[in-house]
């Protein structure tokens, strides 16, 4: 069986495609090919050994979706791909998409639709949780300096200023939100998301859910150790039963297809769990569920080839991550053949 | 002296390893410490805890309340004790 996936950036903001692959490897398939689909011809998971058989670079999808068909349809024709595993936020408005057209080259995908994507964005996640009885924290959305002036009338400072797609500041007076909102505007366009802070211990969630409002699997986590840019390093399986709840809630509501990670907040002072982001895809400590007994990754490669298959009721409580970084030295060919051909096997 | 009930579940090591399985949060507990929770799981009072640990090691009355005031009070942050 042959199975590509993306986000092999396994950087100090990795993706998710390395710990997919691992979960998806250590079930064993017979004849099983991994093949690494690449954005830049640095990104570290094509030179690890073990990782992916092949790797072939692809355009990003902002350069038309065209485009970046007839890439992966050039790869099949070579590789003869079974499954396609998008695992990057930005790619898979665009593998949605394209689902349709490459389910016709042979290719299976087992995603989220447009719409499920929509109601989970950013700047909508607080109407679904309002609507559903979802504690979530109260936001505004503000596509001028103008809007911005609410705040003081909404919320009392600080408040959470975050970009439609990406990063997120603390501001602490109405001087700050405007720096954020400016950065963040010019980043990610509009509009601007402006949050009720919620003092607490954030807490994560991995699922997936198999599109019929199910979830097939679910494993909570605590961060142990924070970088600089909020990425967890470290983290442990928890017991806690309520975030667990929540997340299948929402994949039943929402009848979600795939990958996902719930982002909740335990305010501090009440002990109350709020939903803060849904994420539509693995995050990159999945293997952190394949570790404590729930191989998700694998899961969803059965999930898109149609197999049925029973949920997982159980994991193990108090297994532990930890991250580390590695000097893997490679040939300046390697990189030369990625660069220059666009491909790099292993075989 | 006020008397608490501990979680029964609460799980520490031989050493004094305390993992709280609903927050993900560990503390390292010293001997004493762990005589007082082990002694609360096993449904013994505050005073019965205190009388044992004088009878056991050199600490007059006054240190050995404050000491447990303390304690207790940290324990009762991170949610591990109910009032009885």
């Amino acid at each position: 069986m042959k199975i590509a996936v993306t986000g092999l950036n396994n950087v100090d903001n990795p993706g998710p495609g390395v710990p997919v692959i691992r979960g998806i490897k250590d079930a064993g398939i017979e004849n099983l090919k991994i093949i690494g689909l690449l954005y830049d011809a640095l990104e570290p998971g094509a030179y690890m050994p073990d990782v992916a058989d092949a790797n072939y670079m692809i355009p990003y999808p902002s350069g038309g979706l065209d485009i970046l068909l007839e890439r992966i349809k050039s790869i099949n024709e070579k590789e003869n791909i079974d499954v396609l595993i998008p695992t990057l936020d930005a790619e898979l408005y665009a593998f949605s998409k394209l689902a349709p057209e490459l389910e016709q080259i042979g290719i299976k995908t087992f995603l989220p639709n447009i719409e499920q994507l929509n109601i989970r964005a950013k700047d909508k996640l607080f109407k679904f949780c309002e609507e559903n009885n979802i504690a979530a924290p109260e936001n505004i959305l503000a596509n001028t300096y103008h809007d911005l002036y609410k705040i003081s009338s909404e919320f009392n400072y600080p408040v959470v200023v975050k970009g439609i797609f990406y990063d997120a500041y603390i501001a602490n007076n109405f001087d700050e939100a405007a720096a954020a909102f400016k950065k963040l505007s010019d980043k990610w366009g509009f509009p601007i998301i402006v949050q009720r802070f919620i003092k607490g211990d954030e807490y994560n969630v991995t699922a997936l859910g198999d599109g019929s409002g199910n979830a097939v699997g679910a494993v909570p986590m605590k961060k142990l150790y924070i970088t600089e840019k909020g990425k967890g390093w470290a983290g442990v399986t928890i017991d806690e039963r309520e975030i667990i709840d929540i997340s299948k809630k929402v994949i039943g509501k929402l009848e979600w297809k795939g990958g996902a990670e719930f982002e909740f907040i335990k305010e501090a002072e009440t002990n109350k769990f709020y939903l803060l982001e849904i994420n539509p895809r693995f995050p990159a400590w999945v293997y952190l569920a394949v570790g404590a007994g729930q191989n998700l990754p694998y899961a969803n490669v059965l999930l898109a080839l149609g197999r049925k298959i029973e949920p997982f009721k159980n994991y193990e409580i108090g297994k532990i991550f930890i991250r580390y970084s590695w000097d893997l030295i490679t040939d300046i060919k390697q990189f030369e053949k990625l660069t220059v051909k666009g491909e790099i096997s292993h075989e | 002296m006020e008397n608490y009930k501990i979680s029964p579940n609460l799980a520490i090591s031989e050493n004094g390893f305390l993992f709280l399985p609903s927050t993900g949060e560990s503390f390292t507990l010293n001997p004493i410490a762990i005589e007082i929770i082990e002694g609360l799981k096993s449904g013994k009072s505050l005073t019965e805890i205190s009388a044992e640990i004088i009878k056991e090691y050199e600490v007059d009355e006054t240190t050995l309340e404050r000491d447990l005031t303390d304690f207790i009070s940290q324990l009762k942050n991170y949610n591990l004790l109910e009032e009885l």
